[in-house]
C-alpha cells in the first residue's frame, strides 16, 4: 500500500509543479500603463483560417498600427456562437475593454446580452441587424462583389452549372447566392446555381467533399460562402475556376483562382477607434462597399481573358459610382413571382432580410 | 460526366473521407481492447496532422511525412501513457486535457505553415489492375495511405483473434489483475497499445493534410477524433466492423451532399445528420443479438490498473 502512496504524492507534486510553471507568468508580469484604450475582438474562426477571421485581424492590426500606444488590442480566436461566446464578451468587458467587435452573425444575441449589463462598453457586432444604445453593427457589401464574378461565372462556364458551397442558410449568405445568380444569368440565360449546405463556417474537409460532389454533378466554376481556402485547392486539382472566399486565396489555386471577394475592415476599425477616443462614438449600421473600399476584388488571373477582366472591372467601377445596382428589377424568384419590379432596386430593408432564391437557383432553402 | 463516371468519382470520394476515420478508429480499437479509454484522439490526429504538413513541405519527402506524423501521434500518446499508467491518474479527464493541448499546440506549430500549399499524395497505379472499368480506379489506383489502412485493418483483426500476443492484449484488457497474477507485464503492455493508437490517429491526421485537403489549418479535424471514437463502441470492438463503420458515415456524407446539390427538398441540417444517425442505427443493429456481443466492452477498460501485490 505505501507503493500506492507513493504514486500519489509524486503525481501531487508533478501537478503542482506544473500548475506553478504555466501560473507563474500570470504573477510575474508588470501592472499595465492604465492609459492604453483597450479594444476586444471576438473572431469565430482562426486567425489562421486565411479568410474572415484572418481579414479581421488585419483590420485589427492596422489600428494598432494607426494608434501604436495609444491602445492595446487583444484577441479571442475560435469562439463558438452561443453561450460560451456570452462568456468571452463578458470576460472582455470586465476586463477593461472600451470598445469590443463581435465579427460573426452568431454572435448577436451574446453581444446584447452583455451589452445590457456593461452599458459604458461599446459594442460593433459584424453583419447582425440588432443595436441598442452601445451596441452598433456594422457590415460589407459583399454581394457587390458577387455580383462582379457572377458575371464573370457566366461568360467563363461552360457546363452552365456553378457551384455554390455555403455554410448557414442566413440572408447575408442567400444574398450571396441571388447576386451571383442574377450576375450569371443577365450574360448567360441558361445558367444554373447548385448549392450544398456545409452547416459550418469552417470545416476544410466537408468543404473540400462539398466542392467535389458540386463538380461531379457539372459544376465548372466553384463558389464558397464558407472560410477555408478546401474549394479553391478542389477546384485547382479538377482544373475548375474558383473564387476565392474573404482573401487572396490564389496561392491555393494558382492557374484556377479567378479572383476573390476581399473584405477590408482597417479604415473602418480605424475610424471606429477614433471615434471612441474623441467620445464621438454613436450607434449606426454601416453598411460599406465598393464605394468605400469595405469590400475589394482580389488580383485578377492572368489566364482570364481580357474581354472578361475588362468587364468584371466595369461592373465593379459601376457599382462603386453609384451606377449599377445589383439588385435591380425585374427580379423573379423560383416559382416566376416578379419581386421587384423593373427598374426598381430593392432597399436595404428587403436585402438584409432576403429569404427566397431568384430564379436560376436549384433547390429550396432549408428551413 | 456520365453516370459511371459519376459513380467512380463519389466513391473515390468516399474513400478520401473515410481513411482518417479508419485509422483512427483502428488505433483507439487496440488500445481500448487492452483496456484504456484514451480520449485524446483528436489531439493525436491534429498535432499528426500538422507534423506529417510541416516535415512534407520541409523535406518534400512523402515518406518522412507519413512517419513523421505517425511519430507525432506517438510522443504525444506516449505523454498520455505515462500520466495514466504511471501517476495514475484518470484517463478520461487526462484524454480530454491532451486533445486540449494537442489543438492548441498544433496551432502554434502550424503557425508559419498557414497559406502553404501541398501538392496531395500521388496515386499508385496498379500496372494492369487499374485500367480495369470502374473497380480499376477505386481499387488499384489508391494512394499509399488508403492501402496502409486496408493492410492495417487485416492485420489488427489477424493479430487481435489469431496471435498470441494479442490474446494476452486481450486478457489484460478484460481482467488485468487476472493477467498481472498470469505473469503478464500490464503496464508494458498497455503502454505499447497506447504508442500504436497514438501512431494511427497521427496516421489519421496525416492523413487529413496531405492527402484529404492538403493544406493547414487550425482545427482541421473538426471533431473526427469523436466519430472515430464513437466509432469504435459502435462497431463492439472488432476491426473490421470499425473499418466499414468509418466507409458508412463518410458514404452516407457524400450521399447526403449529392442529394443537396441535385436540389431535392429536405432540409440541409437535417441531411447532415444522416451520417451520425444512419452509422450509429446500422452498427447498433449489426452488433446486438449474442450475449457474447455484449459483452465485447473489454471488462477492464477505464479501469487503472494497480499491481496489488
Amino acid at each position: 500500500m505505501s507503493n500506492l502512496n507513493v504514486i500519489k504524492r509524486v503525481r501531487r507534486s508533478v501537478v503542482l509543479g506544473v500548475s506553478a510553471l504555466i501560473l507563474a507568468p500570470m504573477f510575474l508580469s508588470g501592472a499595465n500603463a492604465a492609459e492604453k484604450m483597450k479594444i476586444g475582438f471576438v473572431y469565430v474562426g482562426p486567425v489562421g483560417d486565411h479568410g474572415w477571421s484572418y481579414e479581421h485581424n488585419q483590420g485589427r492590426l492596422a489600428v494598432q498600427t494607426a494608434f501604436g500606444d495609444v491602445v492595446k488590442t487583444t484577441y479571442v480566436e475560435s469562439v463558438p456562437e452561443g453561450a460560451d461566446a456570452e462568456r468571452v464578451i463578458t470576460k472582455l468587458a470586465k476586463s477593461g475593454h472600451k470598445l469590443i467587435f463581435t465579427t460573426s452573425f452568431g454572435y448577436m444575441n451574446p453581444t446584447l446580452k452583455v451589452a445590457k449589463r456593461m452599458k459604458k462598453t461599446k459594442f460593433e457586432h459584424a453583419t447582425g441587424f440588432k443595436r441598442s444604445k452601445n451596441v452598433t453593427t456594422y457590415s460589407a457589401r459583399f454581394y457587390e462583389g458577387r455580383y462582379v464574378v457572377g458575371h464573370m461565372a457566366g461568360k467563363m462556364t461552360k457546363s452552365n452549372v456553378i457551384g455554390y458551397v455555403a455554410s448557414f442558410p442566413i440572408p447575408e449568405v442567400i444574398r450571396g447566392i441571388n447576386a451571383v445568380t442574377l450576375a450569371a444569368r443577365k450574360v448567360n440565360p441558361k445558367v444554373q446555381v447548385k448549392v450544398i449546405w456545409v452547416n459550418s463556417w469552417y470545416d476544410p474537409g466537408k468543404e473540400a467533399d462539398a466542392a467535389k460532389t458540386l463538380i461531379d454533378q457539372g459544376a465548372d466554376i466553384i463558389m464558397q460562402h464558407t472560410d477555408s481556402p478546401a474549394p479553391v485547392q478542389v477546384a485547382e486539382k479538377r482544373g475548375v475556376w474558383s473564387v476565392g472566399q474573404a482573401s487572396d486565396m490564389s496561392h491555393f489555386g494558382p492557374k484556377t483562382h479567378m479572383t476573390a471577394i476581399v473584405d477590408n475592415w482597417g479604415p473602418y476599425y480605424i475610424a471606429r477607434t477614433k471615434a471612441v477616443l474623441e467620445g464621438k462614438w454613436k450607434p449606426k449600421d454601416t453598411w460599406g462597399g465598393f464605394n468605400t473600399g469595405m469590400v475589394q476584388m482580389a488580383p485578377y488571373n492572368k489566364r482570364l481573358p481580357e474581354d472578361v477582366v475588362t468587364l468584371a472591372k466595369s461592373i465593379h467601377q459601376g457599382i462603386g459610382d453609384g451606377k449599377i445596382h445589383p439588385f435591380t428589377g425585374p427580379i423573379k424568384d423560383q416559382s416566376g413571382k416578379v419581386i421587384i419590379a423593373a427598374g426598381k432596386t430593392a432597399d436595404d430593408g428587403m436585402l438584409a432580410g432576403m429569404n427566397f432564391y431568384v430564379e436560376g437557383v436549384v433547390g429550396s432553402i432549408p428551413k | 460526366m456520365d453516370g459511371t463516371d459519376i459513380l467512380v468519382s463519389s466513391v473515390l470520394t468516399v474513400i478520401t473521407a473515410a481513411t482518417p476515420l479508419a485509422f483512427a478508429a483502428l488505433g483507439e480499437l487496440v488500445v481500448e481492447k487492452s483496456g484504456v479509454l484514451n480520449l485524446g484522439i483528436e489531439g493525436m490526429m491534429i498535432v499528426g496532422a500538422i507534423v506529417a504538413f510541416a516535415t512534407g513541405v520541409t523535406t518534400e519527402s512523402t515518406i518522412l511525412a507519413i512517419l513523421a506524423g505517425a511519430l507525432a501521434g506517438a510522443v504525444m500518446a506516449s505523454l498520455f501513457a505515462f500520466t495514466v499508467l504511471v501517476l495514475m491518474s484518470n484517463q478520461v479527464a487526462t484524454g480530454l486535457a491532451l486533445t486540449i493541448f494537442g489543438l492548441g499546440f498544433s496551432a502554434l506549430v502550424g503557425h508559419g505553415f498557414v497559406g502553404v500549399s501541398y501538392p496531395g499524395l500521388i496515386k499508385l497505379d496498379i500496372p494492369v489492375l487499374s485500367t480495369l472499368p470502374i473497380v480499376g480506379p477505386i481499387l488499384f489506383a489508391q494512394d499509399v495511405m488508403v492501402y496502409l489502412s486496408v493492410a492495417m485493418v487485416a492485420a489488427i483483426a489477424w493479430f487481435l483473434t489469431r496471435s498470441r500476443a494479442g490474446l494476452i492484449l486481450r486478457a489484460v484488457g478484460e481482467n488485468h489483475d487476472a493477467a498481472h497474477a498470469i505473469g503478464y507485464p500490464v503496464i508494458r503492455i498497455r503502454f505499447f497499445a497506447i504508442l500504436f493508437g497514438g501512431a494511427m490517429a497521427g496516421l489519421g491526421g496525416a492523413y487529413l493534410s496531405l492527402a484529404y485537403t492538403p493544406l493547414w489549418v487550425e482545427n482541421m479535424t473538426a471533431g473526427r477524433g469523436w466519430i472515430a471514437l464513437a466509432l469504435v463502441v459502435f462497431a463492439a470492438w472488432r476491426p473490421w466492423r470499425a473499418f466499414f463503420g468509418a466507409y458508412l458515415f463518410g458514404g452516407i456524407t457524400i450521399v447526403q451532399l449529392h442529394i443537396q446539390g441535385v436540389g431535392v427538398a429536405v432540409p440541409s441540417q437535417l441531411l447532415s445528420m444522416l451520417p451520425y444517425l444512419v452509422t450509429i442505427v446500422v452498427l447498433v443493429f449489426i452488433s446486438k443479438g449474442s450475449v457474447r456481443q455484449r459483452l465485447s466492452a473489454p471488462g477492464s477498460l477505464q479501469k487503472n490498473f494497480y499491481a496489488a501485490s
